[in-house]
């Protein structure tokens, strides 16, 4: 009975195959469909660079979903030259149509290559570069760690801290002037603020108990952080210029990693509901929790939203750890790579996340749409917690 | 062209019919997730299932929880990391519960605490390296939050006890095995001295363990 049951589905999507598949000859599909894990790199061939310069384009590309060929199976056509400054010439094969074509000058050949890059990429429509953008992590080495920032392919790194103790969960404040952290400088776990520009810092919280994982929102007016000051750990949200933290959750389980929606409204977190780990949101005024499916995947954690506000992407602890995406209103899970603690790109599409090594944690970027991956420069020591400036 | 097309149709066919058949042998394509091991409290992954009877919406529980003391109240008083070495409560994966073989130790530092009025505690959570590392130190917090609980529920008052979560950044023993783990799983209570003189005789002692 059950075996004609399944015989009529078949059938049924096959002659239902055949008409969708007569039917869609009729027409030519130009969407290009971005699905996460899933989607096709955007081919282009590269030629003229040499050295440093075409190893800059080619890993600024590769982590944005393009992917190299020959010039007669490209879509776009790179080439140029790095003899002292660099010129760059873009042209679509496909129209024909020239999409930059530009030299550079001042700074390094690093910094020219990047904004090519970026020339090139902002000249595709929906497409936004990314290659002059930063990021920030901690970088354990052994007893201490401190906060780092550096360009967003790990060049460039300095610290912005020396505090010979545990420092972590460095967040941007929008604009890049400044980052909240946590550190323990105190003997105490506290949140500070500090201007990158004049290098001031302040304790932004420091409440009886643990201040944790600051998250600032899209504005830059607020900052969701986790503290256990009323006796437990729950979540709190604090006018950035203000000391007057509001409690938005009140349970005995542990809270962790919040991150805001990017219309600012909402607050998603990790948060062990019913004696299950999910992801929740709340409303950043307060309000019910709600829970965020996440179906196919346990132990949700570190949720980031990304800027375009159609993916949630968050680390899945099973055991191993895997960078997943999940559409904000929950669902079906789509596992990406191991790895843990993402962060979006403003391009959201690419995330900076952390991967387990022998050696400690080495940060690597993930082009979510073609699951490409690339590891970032590394500094001496165990590199985690990544947040990118957007 | 058109034949490429239709053998692509019987597989594109065969793919649409298969996950039905897997029906009814329940999640096969699960089979890589773990069902135990290093998730071991978690018990339902919530495939396939309908969403809890109450929805997305879940209700807080509403706990009030007890306030701390200002963190600048003791913040130079020494620190003796040894006097309760013995006492360091060990808890199982994921976990927070306070297991019955361990509470005779968070007993002792009750009664040592009843015995120095003047004194006070401060209680370190610890994780093992299993978690991310936010998700530990919300989970370490928790663990010395409940412990704190439990010297309150003791007789000692809340401004007395402060607590501190390193998460996973400051093991027991280095290790990635459960011998490890189990170690790193833990919470330590250090005696924090009262002090009048701030500064004259005793030096500040680092409340960093590992210093």
């Amino acid at each position: 009975m059950k075996i004609f049951f399944l015989f009529g589905v078949w059938w049924f999507v096959l002659v239902s195959a055949i008409g969708l598949l007569y039917a869609g000859e009729q027409e030519i599909d130009i969407r290009r469909t971005i699905e996460p894990g899933n989607t096709k790199p955007i081919w282009v061939s590269m030629s003229g660079f040499t050295g440093e310069a075409a190893q800059v384009l080619q890993f600024d590309l590769y982590v944005q979903g393009f992917g190299f060929t020959n010039a007669d199976a490209a879509q776009y056509l790179i080439s140029g030259s790095n003899n002292g400054n660099l010129q760059g010439r873009a042209t679509d094969r496909f129209n024909k149509s020239s999409l930059v074509s530009k030299a550079y000058s001042g700074a390094s050949l690093r910094r020219q290559a990047h904004a090519f890059a970026d020339d090139f990429v902002n000249a595709i429509p929906q497409h936004k570069g990314i290659a002059l953008t930063q990021i920030a992590f901690k970088n354990d080495t052994g007893r201490n760690s401190e906060i780092y920032t550096a360009d967003f392919d790990g060049h460039n790194a300095h610290p912005v801290t020396m505090d010979n103790t545990i420092v972590a969960a460095p967040c941007w404040v929008p604009g890049r002037k400044a980052l909240y952290y946590t550190s323990y400088k105190l003997n105490h776990v506290d949140i500070f603020h500090q201007d990158l520009l004049t290098g001031e810092r302040r304790p932004f919280a420091r409440h009886g108990g643990s201040n944790m994982s600051p998250a600032v929102s899209p504005d830059g007016s607020k900052v969701a952080m986790i503290l256990s000051r009323d006796g437990w750990t729950d979540l709190y949200v604090c006018n950035a210029n203000e000391n007057d933290p509001k409690r938005l959750t009140r349970t005995p389980e542990d809270e962790s990693s919040p991150c805001w929606s990017p219309d600012g409204k909402w607050i998603c977190f990790a948060a062990k509901l019913k004696e299950r780990r999910s992801l929740c949101k709340i409303s950043a005024s307060g309000g019910e929790v709600q829970r965020i499916s996440t179906v196919g995947v346990l132990n949700p954690t570190e949720p980031d939203w990304s800027p375009d506000g159609k993916w949630i992407v968050f680390t899945a602890m099973m055991g191993s750890f895997e960078i997943c995406v999940v559409p904000p209103q929950g669902g079906p899970v789509i596992e990406l790579v191991p790895g843990e603690d993402p962060s979006w790109a403003p391009n959201s599409r690419t995330v900076v996340f952390a991967r387990r090594t022998a050696s400690g944690r080495n940060l690597s970027l993930l082009d979510v749409p073609t699951k490409q991956v690339k590891d970032v420069s590394r500094v001496s020591g165990s590199n985690s917690q990544p947040s990118w400036a957007r | 062209m058109k034949l490429t097309n239709f053998s692509k149709l019987i597989l594109f066919g065969l793919i649409v019919t298969l996950p039905a058949v897997g029906c009814r042998t329940k999640s096969s394509y699960l089979t890589g997730l773990p069902k135990t091991g290093t998730t071991g409290s978690v018990v339902d992954s919530g495939i396939g299932k309908a969403l809890p009877d109450d929805g997305n919406k879940v209700k807080s529980d509403d706990v009030t929880g007890t306030s701390f003391a200002d963190p600048n109240l003791r913040k130079d008083w020494p620190r003796d990391r040894e006097i309760f070495q013995a006492d360091t409560v060990h808890f199982d994966f994921d976990s927070s519960i306070i297991k019955s073989e361990e509470k005779p130790k968070v007993a002792a530092v009750a009664d040592y605490i009843k015995a120095h009025g003047s004194d006070a505690v401060e209680i370190e959570g610890h994780c093992d390296a299993r978690g991310t590392e936010e998700y530990n130190r919300s989970l370490g917090e928790r663990r010395a939050l409940a412990l704190r609980e439990e010297l309150i529920r003791l007789g000692i008052e809340a401004s007395r006890v402060d607590t501190i979560s390193y998460g996973e950044d400051r093991p027991a023993v280095a290790g990635n095995d459960e011998a490890a783990y189990r170690k790193n799983r833990r919470a330590e209570f250090v005696l924090e001295k009262h002090q009048n003189l701030v500064g004259l005789n005793s030096p500040v002692q680092n409340n960093d363990p590992n210093k």
